[in-house]
């Protein structure tokens, strides 16, 4: 495999045959040929094609740690904008508070941002979130910055390495949500640096050796405010 | 009237074309910010801005397929885009363009990854010179790939017509107004299906083949066109470092 470039690829284009490799991700087969079928980068694995995505909507997946903006207090749920091509469904029930029928807005009302996982997402693509879990909460204060979804591996790196290393550096918290929606919390100069950073890496996700040359940029900068 | 003006000169048409030339195109993927995806076309005189929204859901919702995503192409041309001032608003012809579109653009989008959604295609047509309806296509199709959503193939479109007496590909204004026949088409290029087909004037049966070949060998230059636009702005991204 070519290590220096990766491989655009386009719909329509001939990834390989079916007998000798499974269609993975972004890919369609037809009479046994395997065609891309989004804009995105070809990975070319020894027995199975993917194509990553660059850009589009997030899909959700069930168990997927998402952040969500309240888009209406209904009577005994909320709909909730998760960058989806759908709005979620929060119901009363997977709130961990106690909630009166039609006292909603007393909880989380138009605007509110949350941290919610994706409980459900059926054969119509309904979605269901649900705030029943640890470290699952309304949102107060910081600011949230956004990404496109795929390229949410590439900030939180490999194994977390790309996110503890902006903790460690910027003293954030910071928590990404896989539909790209990522949010900052700490002082003003921390959260600017944070976003110039999540920035560079957006730009250049396509790069290898990505980390290394963000710690180094981080190590330089930390350096020049002492 | 028709058979009165010259179109013809020497073997050549009024611009200086060959019978199988196309006029200039030139292609830019991804020129809003914020639209999901976009295209600038410029073919010949034509130029078309095309934005595209979505998969989100269908508003209202009777609109909504269960199994899968409706697609809405909006055609709609300028008030400055033609000689006397078109009156703005969708009319007869322009309904009639955008349900063409939608459903060719419906056959190749994998709508059923997206049930009871919609995609929107918003075609804006800034200047007109014939075969806007073509322009509009191969435009949309390039701002669908650069929306990042799923399709089978990247539709392209190309017209080929009759003047003089002669067949010849991709119509221009005047050629369109006083030629005898317009025959445009659109087409999967992989597969090389037909996904739209239309005819305005006659033809006969030998010069209805010879029109569609010619419009087909169109079509795949344009396609070739297309994906080089596609790839120009994100090749840059993956290979610049």
């Amino acid at each position: 495999m070519n290590q220096d470039k990766r491989e655009i690829v386009i719909p329509s284009q001939f990834l390989g045959e079916i007998k000798n490799k499974k269609a993975g991700k972004g890919t369609f087969v037809e009479n046994g040929k395997i065609y891309a079928e989004i804009l995105g980068v070809l990975s070319n694995n020894p027995d199975y094609i993917n194509v990553i995505s660059l850009k589009g909507r997030y899909d959700p997946t069930e168990k997927d740690f998402v952040i969500g903006i309240v888009i209406e207090a209904m009577q005994s749920s909320w709909l909730v904008d998760i960058n989806a091509a759908y709005p979620a469904l929060l119901h009363v029930n997977e709130v961990p508070w106690d909630v009166e029928f039609g006292e909603t807005e007393k909880y989380l009302n138009k605007g509110d941002s949350i941290m919610a996982k994706v409980l459900q997402v059926d054969q119509e693509k309904k979605l269901q979130i649900t705030l029943k879990d640890y470290n699952l909460y309304k949102i107060k204060g910081g600011f949230i910055s956004y990404v496109e979804p795929s390229k949410v591996p590439r900030i939180i790196g490999k194994k977390g390495s790309m996110i503890s290393l902006l903790k460690k550096y910027t003293k954030c918290r910071i928590f990404v949500g896989q539909n790209g929606r990522i949010w900052i919390d700490g002082d003003e100069d921390g959260i600017k640096k944070v976003i110039e950073t999540i920035v560079m890496i957006e730009d250049e996700s396509l790069s290898y050796g990505l980390t290394n040359k963000i710690e180094e940029l981080l190590k330089k900068d930390t350096k020049d405010v002492h | 009237m028709k058979s009165e003006i010259k179109l013809f000169e020497n073997g050549k048409r009024l611009d200086g074309r060959m019978p199988d030339e196309l006029r200039n195109i030139k292609i830019k993927a991804g020129v809003l910010h914020r639209a999901e995806g976009s295209c600038y076309l410029e073919w010949g005189g034509n130029k078309v801005m095309v934005a595209v929204y979505g998969p989100r859901e269908a508003i209202p919702r009777h609109t909504q397929n269960p199994l899968r995503a409706i697609v809405t192409a909006r055609y709609n041309m300028a008030a400055f885009s033609v000689e006397d001032r078109k009156r703005p608003g969708p009319d007869r012809r322009s309904r009639e363009i955008s349900k063409v579109i939608s459903e060719a653009l419906e056959s190749v989008i994998l709508v059923e990854k997206f049930p009871r959604a919609t995609i929107d295609v918003n075609i804006e047509v800034l200047d007109a010179e014939a075969g806007t309806r073509c322009a509009g296509l191969t435009a949309a199709a390039v701002a669908l790939v650069d929306a990042g959503i799923p399709m089978k193939d990247i539709p392209v479109a190309c017209a080929a017509g009759k003047i003089n007496d002669q067949i010849v590909l991709d119509l221009g204004k005047d050629e369109d107004n006083y030629g005898s026949a317009d025959l445009p088409i659109a087409i999967s290029p992989r597969t090389g299906e037909i996904l739209l087909l239309q005819m305005d004037g006659h033809l006969t049966q030998e010069e209805f083949d010879k029109a569609f070949d010619f419009a087909l060998k169109g079509c795949h230059i344009i396609s070739d066109l297309q994906k080089k636009a596609i790839l120009e702005k994100y090749q840059s991204e993956a290979g610049g470092i």
